[in-house]
């Protein structure tokens, strides 16, 4: 049976004046078709709405870019969405601000980078960092729930309880520290982001510890980093099953990254009705259900928990669309993932410090250790 | 939360961070907030619309026991709003 779409994803725009190493969209954005227009949108928000889906991400890119997203947070309330803004902060004014209270937004999911100025300006690639601070400020000022998101990867996993002060004192209510995951421009850029097991381990620690003295103050979601999980994600809680994306050309998608799957048909709300879409569509029924799953998913017990895995993350990996899930230990191809993680394991740069200046002495002459004399 | 944290003199509310809403095309009550919904099932749903502020835990009772006919709906009642403390969704 299929069920209902719960919540819409609308990609309003790929503009952003951001660069994040990591961002997730499709690499090749800038051959993108035109945007969606208002009217298209404001269509494409009632029929969904009609069908069941309640809970409305506006992002992007920076979906601020877009002038009428007042016009489609207006829309969008009077139909009854539950409303998030996903935004990096810029072009978050005090005027723009009143517009989207005034319109019924409910709530706010603001992104920095890391908790210093210069690795946030460093891997946007922008000044951002006080621009996000006084935006913080703007989203409390006017009462606004707020999410901080943080993307986390090994140049920023060793300041997550800095990050963690960050988002309290900032005054938000829910704090996302996301594991990158390798899609779009983080897997382009995977050797560099991939942290090591034990920056993980320290960095899950003091999650685990800081959630106990936060209580209900902060909460912290963990978003699990897949390629050292050994099994897969449920991922978008199952294709067409809860999910539905829009991206700024018109594609209707599974997920955000989906459109890089080939020789799959996905329509454009342009050409049909939201319903003929998530229902009826080769797209969007193509790995529905169970028939579609490979061995070892397909006899295995834990299927109906992780529904094989991540349809893009199999592609990316094994060029395969139909594939298990590389993450999981059971797939044939796990091997490519435990490859990846072995490759991304560079040395870490060596700072200058008494303590690793002891540690070299103690691990003895330096004729050994590359090419110093 | 300990336990006995729910007090039938209290008036327990939907959280601010928290939107309750019936759903025609779900035919349930979801409850949404940051970052997720949650599909309630009908009991679910009946308890936390009638958690409004006003009415106490001893009312919501004995309310729903009128309403579906029931009796001794005290400890459930009392189950489900001590986990809907602990996860946020409900102040008392």
């Amino acid at each position: 049976m299929i069920t209902p779409p719960l919540w819409l994803v609308a990609e309003l725009t790929y503009t952003c004046p951001l660069h994040c190493v990591f961002c997730s969209n499709p690499v090749d954005f800038a051959a993108q078709g035109p945007e969606l227009s208002t009217a298209d949108w404001i269509r494409v928000l009632r029929e969904a709405r009609a069908l069941g889906a309640v809970q409305l991400g506006l992002t992007g890119g920076e979906p601020l870019s877009r002038k009428d997203l007042e016009e489609l947070v207006s829309e969008a309330h009077g139909l009854g969405y539950y409303i998030n803004l996903i935004t990096s902060g810029a072009g978050l004014s005090e005027k723009r601000i009143k517009a989207l209270k005034y319109a019924g937004l409910d709530h706010i999911q603001l992104s920095f980078q890391d908790s210093t100025r210069q690795m946030n300006d460093f891997l946007s690639s922008t000044r951002t960092f006080d621009l996000k601070r006084r935006a913080a400020a703007l989203i409390k000022e006017h009462g606004f729930p707020m999410v901080m998101n943080c993307v986390v990867h090994r140049m920023n996993l060793d300041h997550v309880g800095l990050i963690i002060d960050l988002a309290a004192d900032i005054g938000a209510e829910f704090l996302e520290l996301a594991n990158t995951q390798y899609y779009g421009w983080a897997l382009l850029n995977r050797d560099q982001l991939m942290p090591d097991k034990e920056q993980l381990v320290r960095a899950e620690a003091i999650v685990a510890e800081r959630r106990k003295s936060l209580g209900s103050r902060l909460r912290i979601l963990f978003v699990v980093p897949d390629y050292f999980e050994g099994r897969p994600k449920r991922c978008m809680n199952g294709w067409g099953s809860t999910i539905l994306c829009v991206n700024p050309a018109g594609t209707a998608l599974p997920c955000q990254a989906a459109k890089m799957l080939p020789g799959m048909d996905f329509p454009s709300v342009r050409d049909a009705s939201v319903r003929e879409i998530w229902y009826d569509s080769a797209g969007f029924n193509r790995f529905r259900g169970e028939d579609w799953m490979p061995q070892p998913c397909r006899s295995c017990p834990e299927r109906t928990i992780d529904l094989g895995g991540c349809r893009c993350q199999a592609y990316q990996l094994t060029g395969d669309v139909g594939a298990t899930d590389p993450v999981c230990d059971k797939s044939p191809d796990h091997g490519i993932v435990l490859a990846a993680v072995a490759a991304a394991a560079q040395k870490p740069l060596l700072f200058r410090t008494p303590g690793n200046s002891r540690a070299l002495i103690d691990a003895g002459p330096p004729a050994t250790r590359g090419s110093a004399q | 939360m300990s336990k006995g944290s729910v007090l039938h003199a209290h008036q327990p509310k939907i959280a601010r961070l928290y939107r309750l809403q019936w759903e025609e095309a779900q035919q349930a009550h979801v409850l949404l907030f940051p970052e997720g919904l949650v599909k309630l099932n009908a009991s679910a749903g009946e308890i936390l619309r009638r958690c409004d502020g006003v009415r106490t835990t001893a009312e919501i009772i004995a309310e729903l026991e009128i309403a579906f006919a029931a009796k001794n709906l005290a400890p459930d009642v009392d189950a489900f709003l001590e986990q809907a403390v602990a996860k946020g969704w409900v102040e008392s």
